[in-house]
Order: structure tokens, then C-alpha cells, then sequence
């Protein structure tokens, strides 16, 4: 089991957003979390990264104990997060902030470099451009590139759809799915987007107020009543 | 050139490899500092001390000085680690007081005296007198200009960058922000260490008033005018700062109103400074804008 989470709970000072959840994600599958707004997804993928202090419970990566670890020793072992909005570097160049991907590895960028272009050809036309002057959509793109270069062992998604215009949410999912099923990346991913999100992934979680409601196969969810009733709409 | 210039480029030379050393930890790292005098402050007084009291020689002094400052900017840049923007700012200007006090109210220290007596540096047996004093300065500048240019390629310059555009996802991707921050810290103290080593040996003569709150604002304008983040920034912005009060001599009195005044116009018409990425003067913004033909009605905001 690559990822396994126990019993977490998360705060914001007196406010628990996240009330002992556990789930766990398996080596090359596609999960995905799927709730409302304030349900405690983002919080939840934070925590995972390390950028939000866990109030209890276990993460275990790869059998190792990471909950106290900090974020930058996280990402030495292989996970990376897309975060919500993309936070691109946006005084860097395109260029810079795929270089920041491969931070302090050994690996060098040009082997990847290829690889990633040929996924997002817009990057490559815009390699010396400032982040700031791309498109939230080519932003989000970024965001996606710089957490590949680095060959993750685990890819945490959040929201990747929000802000983008369907069509190339459309394609940033199609994107997503063909990383998972032809390379074989792990993936779990957080989303609004329910029917989109159960379609690409294998298994999926319902999050309601900062518990897992529901769990099952993701065909199985999207024939759920309750799932349908909620997000899909009947 | 004659005498009276060669002082003043001397002066200019080292205002700029302290305001090299701001850069840095302002421009490059993002921390803001108000106290970066101190540092030229303990850079001077420590190597006034070892070559006086302590009988060495200025370059075996020179080393031991940088340790020296190396080490209080490390335990001084531990507050960044905790403290943001306006307040880092406020724990700086501290920093500044407490060191000058420390200078002052020390007996050892030559208390509100000063240091005098500070020997001439020899090179191989040769006294540098003004002229060869001047081209050493040179010579340390650009050594401290290839160090910044060597940081900025460097994985430390690209993660520095990377903590002060975005530090949650820079942590994210495996960066640590102690290490950046702190090396930041201790490369910019430094070069102002350097700087005040310099500092001592041309004046000879060093008392704590030099190394007060004010200097560090004209250190702060010398990077902002230059233009913050960018190489030779520092050094432009030294030369203007330098000559500026030497041609305006009448209006000495009114200096810190005038830097007040210039900060404030840069902030309003050129924020990036001289050489930054503003779209008046610089060459760079130029090259690009060129360089990146608009693309269906897409506008850069910049």
C-alpha cells in the first residue's frame, strides 16, 4: 500500500475541518475524493503534503511514518501536490519553474524535458515567458508539468477543473487518466467535479463535512443513489 | 583621477558590496531587512579589533571577521524563520539598535570613542595608499558580483527565488524554507561584513554612529533604486546615491528627506528600480516584450 491514512484529524486553530478520516491508495491505482465546498478536501490534501499540522492520526507512505515530517522531506520521497489555483512561481520563467520541479535531484531536467513538452506543447512555445503573463488554463498546465518532472511516486491533484474552462478541464482529465493507466502513476485526486472525477479514477471517497460518507469502486459511485442525488443530480 | 574622486569611488564600491549583500536577502530571498548596517557594523568592529588590539595583519583578520558575521547573521536570521514582511521588518531595525548599543556601551569596544589606529592594509609587504586601496575595493567588488551572479544560477538562488515567489508550494516541491532563508541570511551578512571590513581599513578610524538605523535606510534605497533582485542594481543604485549628495552639497542637511522623497518617486514610477523589470528603462522588458508577439488578444500583465 503506497499511502495510508488513519483516523486523521485536522484544525484550524479550535475548528476541526477534518474529523478521523482514513483511507488509503494503492501502488499505480487513481482515488479520488470527491465532496462539497467546505468539506474538507483541500485541508485534507494539505495535511497530506505537509503543509497543514495533523491534530491526530497516522500517514504512512510507503510503510514509513511521514506525519510529522516536513513538507520539503515529503516531497524528497516522492510526492508531489498540483496545488489548488496552480501557485505557479510567477516571477520565474516557465523555464524556472520546471527547473524548481527537480529541485535538489539528481536526475536532470532535459531527460524529462521531452516528455513533458510533448504533453503540453503551449510550454514549451512559452519557456521564457514569466508564469505570470500565461493563461489560468496554461498556469494549470505548469502546475501539472512541474509536479511530473520530478517522476513523483505519488501526484496529489486539488481542484484541478476549478477556474478552467470545461473543454480544457476536459482535457487536463484526459491528461490525468492516460498518466495513471499508460505510465502507471499513482494519483489521488480532489474534486468538485464529481462525474468527471469518478469517471477517470478506480476507486473514490465521498467527504462530507470532514468525514468519508460513502467509499467504493467509482462505477459503483456513479450509480450510487445517494452519490447521484448529491452531485450528479438525477 | 584625483584624489578627491578616487574617495569618493571607494566609498561608492563599498556601499555597494554591502547593498550587493541586501539584495540578496531582500531582492533574491524576499526577507526584508532594516538592519543590514549592523552587520557592516560588526564586520568593521571586528576586524578593527583583531588588527589593532589583536595585532594581525589584515588579511589574517579577514577570515576570522567573516566568521564572525557569518555566525550572528546565521542566529540573526533565525527570526525570519517565524516573522513576515512588516514584522521582520520591525525585528531588524532591533537588530540594528541593539548591535550599535552593544558597540557604544561596551568599554572593550572603545565605548563612544570608536576604534582608531586601524592599520593600512599591506599587500606582500606594500601599504595600499589610497589609489591601490581603491582598485582592492574594486577587486572585492567584483569578486562579490560573481558570487551574486553564481547564487542567482545556483539550485540555493533558484529555491531562494522560489521561497519568496511561493513558499507553500516551494516547500511542496522539496525546498526547504530554513536552509533557504538562513542561507539567504548569511550570504547577505556577509558581503555587508566585507563591506565594513573595508569600511574600517579605509577610514581608520570607526565609531558606532556609522553603523546606525539611518545607514541601513540608505542601503535599502541604494538596492531599491538600483533595482531589487537584479544583478548590477546594487551597484547603479550606489553610484547614484554616492554622487547625488556630493553635487547637492548644500543640501546635505536635508538627506534623509531626499532619500525619502526618491524612494516614494521610485516606488510610484519605476518599482522594479533602475534595472528592473519596469517598463520605462529596462533593456530586459524591452528584449521581451519584442520577443513575445501578443497571441489572440491575450494580454501580459506586467
Amino acid at each position: 500500500m503506497l499511502l495510508e491514512v488513519n483516523d486523521l484529524s485536522v484544525s484550524y486553530g479550535d475548528i476541526e475541518a477534518v474529523h478521523g478520516i482514513s483511507f488509503h491508495v494503492e501502488n499505480g491505482e487513481f482515488v479520488s475524493i470527491i465532496g462539497a465546498n467546505g468539506a474538507g478536501k483541500t485541508t485534507t490534501l494539505r495535511a497530506l503534503m505537509g503543509l497543514q499540522n495533523v491534530k491526530s492520526g497516522k500517514i504512512l507512505f510507503d510503510g514509513t511514518d511521514i506525519t510529522d515530517m516536513p513538507a520539503h522531506r515529503r516531497a524528497n520521497l516522492g510526492i508531489r501536490i498540483v496545488p489548488e489555483r496552480a501557485r505557479c512561481f510567477p516571477q520565474l520563467t516557465v523555464y524556472e519553474n520546471l527547473r524548481m520541479g527537480v529541485y535538489g535531484r539528481s536526475s536532470s531536467l532535459k531527460n524529462e524535458l521531452g516528455s513533458t513538452y510533448e504533453l503540453f506543447p503551449i510550454l514549451k512555445e512559452r519557456s521564457d515567458q514569466y508564469a505570470n503573463t500565461l493563461s489560468g488554463g496554461e498556469q494549470q498546465q505548469l502546475a501539472i508539468a512541474r509536479a511530473l518532472v520530478s517522476s513523483p511516486r505519488l501526484l496529489l491533484v486539488d481542484e484541478v477543473s476549478m477556474g478552467l474552462m470545461p473543454k480544457l478541464a476536459i482535457q487536463v482529465f484526459e491528461v490525468l487518466r492516460s498518466l495513471n493507466k499508460d505510465k502507471g502513476l499513482t494519483i489521488l485526486l480532489v474534486e468538485q467535479n464529481a462525474l468527471s472525477s469518478l469517471k477517470i479514477s478506480d476507486r473514490g471517497y465521498v467527504l462530507e463535512t470532514g468525514k468519508i460518507e460513502i467509499e467504493g469502486l467509482s462505477s459503483d459511485l456513479i450509480n450510487d443513489d445517494r452519490v447521484r442525488e448529491a452531485y450528479l443530480g438525477s | 583621477m584625483s584624489i578627491y574622486m578616487i574617495n569618493v569611488a571607494t566609498q561608492i564600491i563599498i556601499q555597494a558590496i554591502a547593498a550587493c549583500g541586501l539584495n540578496i536577502i531582500v531582492g533574491h530571498a524576499g526577507q526584508i531587512s532594516l538592519g543590514h548596517a549592523a552587520f557592516v557594523g560588526i564586520g568593521a568592529y571586528s576586524n578593527a579589533m583583531l588588527t589593532t588590539a589583536g595585532g594581525l595583519t589584515f588579511w589574517q583578520a579577514l577570515p576570522i571577521s567573516l566568521l564572525i558575521v557569518g555566525l550572528i547573521g546565521l542566529l540573526c536570521g533565525l527570526p525570519s524563520l517565524r516573522v513576515k514582511e512588516d514584522f521582520l521588518a520591525i525585528t531588524t531595525i532591533g537588530i540594528n539598535f541593539i548591535v550599535v548599543a552593544i558597540f557604544q556601551y561596551t568599554p572593550a569596544l572603545g565605548g563612544a570613542l570608536g576604534i582608531g589606529g586601524i592599520p593600512n592594509v599591506s599587500f606582500f609587504g606594500i601599504e595600499l595608499k589610497a589609489r591601490a586601496f581603491f582598485w582592492l575595493c574594486l577587486l572585492f567588488l567584483l569578486a562579490v558580483l560573481a558570487i551574486s551572479w553564481f547564487f542567482t544560477k545556483s539550485w540555493l538562488g533558484l529555491s531562494c527565488f522560489a521561497i519568496r515567489e511561493e513558499e507553500t508550494a516551494a516547500s511542496s516541491m522539496g525546498v526547504s524554507p530554513v536552509r533557504a532563508k538562513l542561507s539567504a541570511f548569511v550570504l547577505g551578512t556577509l558581503m555587508a561584513g566585507l563591506s565594513g571590513i573595508l569600511y574600517a581599513h579605509y577610514m581608520k578610524f570607526i565609531s558606532a554612529d556609522s553603523f546606525t538605523f539611518p545607514f541601513s535606510v540608505t542601503l535599502l534605497s541604494i538596492a531599491v533604486v538600483g533595482g531589487l533582485g537584479t544583478l548590477f542594481g546594487p551597484v547603479v543604485g550606489a553610484v547614484v546615491l554616492g554622487i547625488l549628495p556630493e553635487v547637492f552639497r548644500p543640501l546635505v542637511d536635508y538627506r534623509m528627506f531626499l532619500y525619502a522623497a526618491l524612494l516614494l518617486m521610485m516606488i510610484r514610477f519605476l518599482p522594479g528600480g533602475l534595472l528592473g523589470g519596469s517598463d520605462l528603462l529596462s533593456v530586459k522588458s524591452l528584449r521581451k516584450r519584442k520577443a513575445l508577439p501578443l497571441k489572440g488578444g491575450g494580454k501580459i500583465d506586467r
